[in-house]
This record gives structure tokens, sequence and C-alpha cells, in this order.
């Protein structure tokens, strides 16, 4: 086991190198810099800019400094925009906020969506089970960008009960800490929720038909055993195998939710600095989000070995 | 004499071939079948909804401009089906046209990732070995990656335009295609009629092209609607904030990014007309896919 998470980590490694390369080669490579601006600045100060961020130097010696400074200090650099921010800076204030209503949003889908799968393929064929069945297709076609306003004009413009966006503002504000969380994490988990609910369905399903849990019927187990103790393992493994994605899914989402919601995630800051050519800050979350995809599917892969027997490592 | 009968019975009962099978099995199912019309509908809208409208996408309406939150709403006497967007430009013809823009991205989209990912799958599976296991982890590696992210730095550096997204789409959509193709691969190459090629001495290329690709196409077909709404989706998200089509053009995602900025003065035709194009278009395509994949896939039933 250890070896084998050791060598998911070997790989994981040049991953994250490819990418930080290829992003900064993407960067510079790119025509006009972040200083090139409507009015053009006289050559002496461009140079002397030029000089203070290191864009001077030879490309190779550009690319060693940056990696230099993320592997040993976890540093991405000042932003080019902001003169008073590093990008470490920004990262640290968008950060835990995307992280909270993230992990909420992952929560509710993986446990809503997983109850309602399992309780369709309990009730195969029944109200309930259509029911689920429609819901769960339907609402693949209910992404983020589309929940948000809708979610904002129901609850904000026509019930009045929610904040239209922001995040809390500490113990002096008017509206609870929760309901600035509930529109993110509805808008972000709406779609993983009908994915993960129809994957443990049909999952459900086909352990639920197996020769094994009919000899388990044979012999007179009683459901609730038969359901939980030799049914649900095997039935969660695909749907383990989805979480990566979703995690993707998410993490990309907090793009929308951070702009359309003004939740002050690290998504706003990186499409303000997609629009600014703010290359730093672009480079810097790409790649944190990369790393973290990384280690997330790690982790999946890892869970994924320990829970599949069948899974040589 | 029971012999004779058997015979007549056989001539009498026609066989079915498995695509006759799939078509009844298909049009059994109502939300399908109903899917597919809306689908045809929205089409014709795309293509002809451009010649019920005197007023073009970039044209503004001088008249109502000043004044598009009183005067701009939906109405016959102005020959503004849909309204006005914010800028007071006709609704109906914008939304034509990001209908068309929309639909098309998805399509070219899905078609991209049936070439590459399948023509990708089946050489990797098929051959097997380390060229399979190479394939296979380039698409690992590409998968890891937190493509959106990537993609918008991508349109960063390039710039914004429908040719950069067609490349970020097409470098991303083929990957599923790509495992989908290779299991699926894996599954037929060691059956008769591909041995039967191999000793009759048939170049790889051809076996992989002429007799294993063929037999992917159940499963590839009913992917390839499922991808495109999520091709869809994922220009839209693009164009939601603000990175995607350009200005005159436009798409659902840019048209309804448009209109929720402006929900809060109360103009919520602008929110909710492409929202109705894109929510409709988008249900009927994941009944429509779904529906196919229990005619053509029945074990998933």
């Amino acid at each position: 086991m250890l070896g084998f998470v050791l060598r998911r980590i070997a790989m994981a490694v040049p991953v994250i190198l490819i990418l930080i390369i290829f992003s900064f080669v993407l960067m510079r490579a790119a025509p006009g810099g972040p200083f090139t601006k409507e009015r053009a600045l006289p050559p002496v100060v461009l140079e002397n800019i030029n000089a203070k961020y290191g864009l001077d130097d030879p490309l190779l010696v550009q690319i060693g400094t940056y990696l230099k400074n993320i592997i040993f200090h976890f540093d991405f650099g000042p932003s080019f925009v902001y003169q008073d921010r590093t990008v470490n800076q920004i990262i640290a204030d968008g950060f835990p906020v995307t992280l909270t209503y993230g992990f909420w949003a992952f929560v509710l889908a993986v446990l809503i969506g997983g109850a309602l799968g399992i309780a369709a393929a309990l009730k195969q064929n029944t109200w309930m089970d259509y029911l689920a069945v429609g819901f769960s297709i339907g609402a693949q076609a209910l992404p983020n960008f589309i929940m948000a306003p809708i979610l904002v004009l129901v609850f904000t413009l026509w019930l009045s009960w929610l904040p239209g966006g922001g995040w809390w503002g500490g113990p002096g504000d008017p509206n609870s800490y929760t309901s600035y969380l509930v529109m993110p994490v509805i808008a972000l988990a709406t779609s993983y929720l009908a994915s993960i609910a129809r994957l443990t369905r049909s999952s459900m399903l086909e352990v639920l038909n197996s020769n094994f849990i009919r000899t388990a019927r044979a012999k007179g187990l009683p459901d609730r055993t038969i359901v939980l103790k030799h049914t649900l393992k095997p039935a969660l493994i695909p749907v383990i195998s989805y979480l990566g994605p979703a995690f993707v899914g998410m993490i990309t989402g907090s793009v929308v939710v951070d702009m359309f919601l003004s939740t002050g995630g690290i998504g706003k800051d990186f499409v303000q600095a997609a629009l600014n050519r703010d290359y730093s800050v672009i480079m810097g979350i790409t790649i944190l989000v990369g790393m973290l995809t990384i280690l997330f599917n790690l982790l999946v892969d890892v869970l994924y070995a320990w829970i599949d027997p069948r899974i040589r490592y | 004499m029971t012999h004779v009968t058997n015979v007549e019975t056989a001539e009498v009962v026609k066989g079915r071939s498995l695509w006759q099978d799939a078509r009844v099995r298909f049009f059994r199912n109502k939300a399908a079948v109903a899917s597919m019309i809306i689908l045809i509908l929205v089409s014709l809208f795309a293509l002809f909804g451009g010649m019920l409208t005197p007023w073009s996408n970039e044209e503004i309406d001088w008249n109502l401009m000043g004044d598009v939150r009183t005067l701009g709403g939906p109405s016959f006497e102005t020959k503004h089906y849909f309204g006005l967007d914010p800028l007071g430009r006709d609704l109906f013809a914008r939304v034509v046209q990001g209908t068309q823009i929309s639909l098309m991205i998805g399509i070219v989209g899905a078609l991209i990732s049936v070439v590459v990912g399948t023509l990708y799958g089946a050489t990797a599976g098929f051959i097997g070995g380390r060229l399979d296991n190479i394939m296979m982890r380039i698409v690992d590696i590409l998968m890891a990656i937190p493509y959106m992210f990537v993609l918008i730095l991508l349109l960063v550096v390039f710039g914004r335009s429908i040719f950069m997204l067609f490349v970020g789409i097409g470098l991303i959509s083929w990957l599923d295609m790509a495992r989908i193709a290779r299991g699926q691969t894996l599954s037929i190459k060691n059956k008769e009629f591909v041995e039967a090629a191999i000793a009759t001495g048939v170049s790889t290329p051809k076996i992989i092209i002429r007799h294993i690709v063929p037999n992917l196409l159940g499963v590839v077909i009913v992917y390839a609607t499922l991808l495109v709404p999520s091709m869809i989706m994922f220009e839209s998200f693009i164009s939601f904030l603000g990175l995607g089509v350009q200005e005159p053009l436009t798409s659902w995602g840019a048209l309804i990014n448009e209109g929720a900025g402006q929900m809060r003065y109360g103009t919520l035709w602008m929110l909710g007309f492409p929202l109705f194009f894109f929510l409709i278009s988008l249900f009927a395509f994941f009944f429509f896919g779904d529906g196919l994949r229990d005619a053509l896939d029945p074990k998933d039933r």
C-alpha cells in the first residue's frame, strides 16, 4: 500500500512541474506584457519595471527562480497589477472562503445524491424511483451559472429571504453566516448531486441483481443486513471514482459563484486577473488549483484501492 | 411434418435487426421522443428564426434605446418579440444568433471528440502493450489538469475568440471518449472476426478503421449525444464569465449573463428568453441521450 501511494506521488510531481512550466512559457510567449497599456510607457520606465520584476533575465533563469520560490518558499511572487499585494496574499484572502462553501457543496452533493440514488434503487420502478431518475437527468442541465441567477431571483428578489450575495462580515452583520452560505452551496451542488444520484442508483441496481446478493437473500438474511453490509460497499466504488471530477467541477464552478454572488473567493481574483493580464496571479491560482486537484485525485485513488480489494497496487 | 411447419413459421416471422430493435425501444420512450421533437424545433429556430424578424442582432433600435426598461419589453407592435437587450438591440435576433453559436459549439465539440477520441482509444486498445500504457497515461495526465483554468489562461494569452474556444474544446473533449472507446475495443479485439482479419493479413490501421471502429459506434453515438450538452455548457460557462464569444456575436451563456445582470431592475425578459432556450434544449439533449442509451445499450436498463 505504501509503495502504491509513493508511486502515485512520484507520478504527480512531474504533472505539477509540467503544469508550472507550461503555464509559465505560455505567459511569457503572450504578445504584450502586463505593462503594455494603451498609453505606452517611456522605454526607460519599462526597462526599470522589467528589471524590478526580473522580466529582463533570460527565460530559463526566470523559470528557475519561479520554481525555486514555489518549491522552497511556496511563494508565487508579486502581483503585476496591484502594487501592494502579493499573489500569496490574494490567495490567503480568498481561498478560505472558496474552501468553505466548496466543502459544504461537496458534502451536500455526496450525501443527498448518494441517499437519493440508494433510495431510488431500493424502490425500483415506484413513483419515487421515477421522480429521482427524472430529477437526476433534468438537474444535469442546471449547472452553477444557471442555478446562481435563478436562486438570486427566487430567494432574494421575490422572497427576500437571503442576501443576494456577499460574504459574512463578522458578528455585526445583520444576516447570519448560514444565509450567505445557502446560495453558493446549492448553486454548486445541484448538477453534481444529480450525477451522483444517477451513478449510485445504477451501480446499486447492478449489485442488487448480482449472484452474491441472491445468495444472501436465499439464505434468509434480513434486508437491512443485505443492503448495509453487502450491497453498499461494492455499489459505492463507481461513485468514488466520480469524486475526482466532481471536485474539479466544484473548484471550477467557484469562479462563477465568486463572480455572480460576490462571495469573495479566489474565483473573482482569477477572472479579474485574466482580464487585467495579471500573469503572476493567473499562474499562481492555476498552479494551486492544479496541485489541489492532483492531491485530491491521489486521495481518491488511495480510497479506491483501499475499498476495492480487486485493485492491485 | 413438424419440420415443414417450422420452416413455414420461420418464413412468416421476419427477423429484426439490432437497429430496428433499438428504434422500437427508442420510440416507446415518450420523454425521449418529445425531446427529439424539441431539438428539431430549436434547430429550426436557429436556422430560420432570423427570417421572422426585421431586426438584426447588431442593430440598435434608436427609438426605444433610451427607455429600454419601460418600453423595451416583448411586444408585437414594435416587432421586438422578445423585447430589447440592455443596449437596445433586438433580443429575438440575438437569441437566434446565440442559439446558432451554442448549437454549433456543441456539435463541433462532439464531432472532434468522436473522431479523435474513437481513433485514439481504438488504437491504444487494439495495439495494446506499452503503447497502450503510454497513450492512456497521457490521457490520465491531461485529465488531472484543471482544464477550465488552463483554457482561460489560453484565452488570455492568445486573445479571446471563437477559434480559441474551439481549440480549447478540442483539447479536452476527446479524453473521456478515448477511455470509453479503448474499453470497448478491449472487449471486442479478441472476437473471431478480428482474428479472421488478422489471419488474412489485413494491415493494422485497416483493421482498426474497418473492423473495430464500426463496432464501437453504438456506444460512441450514445456518448456523443451526451457530449453535445456538456460542450454547450462548457462554452456557456466561459461566455457567462465574459471570456468566450465576443460582441457583436453572442451565445446562450453570454445572453444569460447579460440578462442576469439586469434582473434587479425588473427587466426579466432579458434573462427569461435565453434561459428558456438553454433549459429546454439541455433538458431535451439529456433525455434524448438517455433514451438513446436505453435503446442502443440495453444492459443498463
